[in-house]
């Protein structure tokens, strides 16, 4: 039966909702592409059309490079405006809010973790932490990063500066950073593409947990094959398009 | 913000220190420059108080303001007493003093004057009393700290003035302290005051009775008066028969200012000179020096501020990912200006902070360590409000050389430089 799986591979929307995360979908598309210039002739990059992401219904976004990914990553967490279509988040429109109230909605609702780490590196981990929650709520919980940094196995490295981490001890910091803000949605691009396969497993492992943890969604973008198998939610996206003229369009 | 503000600049620990230090610098310069001048200034304007005109014999008029106003250069020569007469005479006047100058003990000067010399710059007795005799004297309150000298207190003066005891010593008529003067931040601390007479009786010049003018009578006794090695020009400096070396004139009206100089300058032997004229030539002469030394510390300042400027370009370069990511996970863009222009401003503040620091401390040392600028007064304890100006100036390079770099990176967008930095 469904309850003995692991929560990651529950993938029934109506047992999520039941148990208190919102109603409707996290992520909504319509008619969604993009096309960028490129010498005056306009190239499609991104196409997904319709598309919508469940709460708790954790997403992975495969693709080969140039196949839109971050293109798409860009557009839901509101630093890329699309071309054609519209996206909500949470329920809003995130496509068509001015650039503050998408700063809003994202500091309200959206997780990032980069494939680079970026924490800032004259902070400790829990200052990173500390200052994510400073930023996105105005209020730093001191037990609450505490808690998210032994979650995700960082407690003894506390106080040390983003340098002097590994790079799988740097992913598990950029993950609680995400986290710590409480976000709805957890985006991740490429989190696993430079670790090797016990360390990609690891990280799948920690994503889910902390994810399911903290009551976040994943949305996880990646043209790494060896993490597919993990996602009951899949969203494939194809190679290039052909350069296509405006009419076309 | 701030905090991060703080992590930022003890990240690169090195690079921020010596920032601060080089605007220290620039700002310690030109504080220094501008207490040293200001005070400068004020002690002139401090000695000269209430001397509207000096009168003496003819030569450089700058030469007799700094020998009988400030007390630093050697006379022009001397003129007869009955100068001081004939200037009491005159519409306008209210206060004539002689002054008869020569001799010095240990290189403190001794002025042959009345009392009303010390009553004119503000000196009150600390103890004992005014000179009344000849060969009274009353001392300055630093002469009484150098040398120690207590009241009754007997001292032999030196021929020549100010070049220590070089002179032939007057043996044979030694001085007795009466009085010691509270210290008044003026020239006559460092003075030993005494009556005109005492002067020339310690030349073997007898004072002119009230009905005996003739200046000629006494020659022969002057002669008899060992001045040999004396210098052509310290020997006219030196009190000759009833005469004084200079009168210091306060005006009672302001017609006087118009009419006296002229009519001095009409006597064969006299000159007039105007403190504040002589002074503001002076200063337009040391001014010239001063200019160009404050020109080299703006200099300074700009260059610190523009290695402040190239280190926030740099730093901010690198940190460009890290302003995009600050951004995406909620900061607003106010508040990334805010954050890179309070490191800016911490390290301006700093730096003026510093610059304070030094300068005052420079100021306590050089007043301290060199006796010319202890004797003009320096002090590192005074604030002058031109350092206000200064600081805000620090300020501003610092707030101007973080703001450049910060929209510069504002400007870019978030998505691509995140793209670039992934």
């Amino acid at each position: 039966m469904a309850a003995r799986l692991p929560p990651w591979q529950m993938p029934s929307p109506e047992t999520l909702n039941s148990n208190g995360l919102p109603q409707g979908p996290l992520v909504e598309t319509r008619g969604l592409s993009h096309e960028r210039a490129e010498n005056g002739v306009s190239r499609r990059v991104m196409a997904i059309g319709d598309w919508s992401l469940q709460p708790g219904h954790h997403a992975l976004l495969l693709g080969p490079s140039g196949s839109g990914k971050s293109t798409f990553i860009n557009i839901v967490t509101g630093l890329l405006t699309p071309s054609h279509g519209e996206l909500r988040v949470a329920g809003e429109p995130m496509s068509t809010l001015s650039p503050a109230g998408r700063d809003a909605l994202r500091r309200r609702t959206i997780g990032l973790v980069f494939q680079t780490l970026r924490l800032i590196p004259a902070l400790s981990v829990a200052g990173n932490l500390a200052l994510a929650q400073k930023l996105a709520l105005g209020v730093v919980d001191r037990a609450e990063i505490d808690r998210l940094i032994a979650r995700v196995g960082l407690a003894h490295r506390a106080e040390a500066r983003p340098r002097q981490l590994s790079q799988g001890e740097g992913q598990r910091a950029a993950i609680a950073r995400a986290l710590v803000t409480r976000p709805r949605l957890l985006v991740a691009d490429e989190p696993t593409s430079a670790l090797d396969d016990a360390n990609a497993a690891r990280m799948i492992d920690l994503m889910f947990e902390t994810a399911d943890a903290t009551g976040a969604t994943l949305l996880i973008a990646t043209h790494d094959g060896r993490i597919a198998h993990r996602f009951a939610n899949r969203l494939d996206l194809v190679a290039p398009q052909a350069p296509v003229t405006a009419a076309a369009a | 913000m701030i905090g991060l503000s703080l992590a930022y600049l003890r990240d690169r620990a090195l690079n921020t220190a010596l920032n601060i230090l080089l605007l220290g610098l620039g700002v310690a310069s030109l504080v220094i420059l501008l207490l040293f001048s200001s005070q400068l200034e004020n002690r002139f304007d401090r000695d000269a108080q209430g001397i509207d005109m000096v009168v003496g014999a003819k030569g450089s008029p700058l030469q007799l303001i700094l020998s009988s106003v400030y007390h630093v250069d050697i006379p022009t020569g001397n003129v007869p007493l009955d100068t001081v007469e004939l200037l009491r005479r005159q519409l306008g006047v209210a206060e004539a003093i002689p002054l008869a100058l020569g001799d010095s003990f240990r290189s403190f000067r001794i002025v042959g004057t009345e009392p009303a010399y010390p009553a004119l710059l503000g000196a009150s007795l600390a103890d004992g009393r005014m000179f009344a005799a000849p060969m009274e004297a009353v001392i300055g309150a630093e002469v009484a700290t150098r040398t120690g000298a207590g009241l009754g207190q007997r001292f032999v003066g030196g021929h020549g003035m100010g070049g220590g005891d070089e002179g032939p010593k007057h043996e044979e008529q030694p001085f007795i302290v009466v009085g010691r003067l509270k210290p008044t931040g003026t020239v006559i601390d460092r003075l030993i005051l005494t009556r005109v007479e005492s002067v020339w009786s310690v030349h073997g010049i007898e004072a002119p009775h009230a009905d005996d003018h003739h200046d000629g009578e006494t020659a022969a006794e002057h002669a008899a008066h060992d001045h040999d090695g004396e210098s052509a020009e310290e020997h006219a400096a030196h009190a000759s028969p009833a005469e004084v070396t200079a009168v210091l004139v306060r005006f009672g009206s302001p017609i006087a200012a118009v009419r006296l100089p002229g009519f001095v300058n009409r006597q064969t032997n006299l000159q007039a000179a105007v403190p504040a004229v002589e002074v503001s030539r002076l200063l337009s002469l040391v001014g010239v020096g001063l200019d160009a030394v404050r020109a080299f510390a703006v200099l300074l300042m700009i260059t610190a501020g523009l290695s402040i400027f190239v280190a926030l370009l740099t730093a901010l370069k690198e940190r460009e990912a890290d302003m995009a990511m600050l951004r995406v996970i909620g900061a607003s863009r106010a508040a990334i200006i805010g954050q890179v222009a309070s490191e800016g401003l911490i390290l301006a503040a700093a730096g003026a902070a510093l610059g304070l620091m030094l300068g005052h401390g420079v100021i306590a040392l050089a007043a301290a360590n060199i006796e010319q600028l202890h004797q003009l007064g320096l002090s590192a304890a005074r604030f002058h409000p031109g350092e206000a100006w200064i600081v805000a100036a620090a300020l501003a390079i610092g707030l101007i050389a973080a703001l450049i770099p910060a929209l510069r990176v504002l400007q870019s967008d978030i998505a691509e430089t995140l793209a670039n930095a992934r």
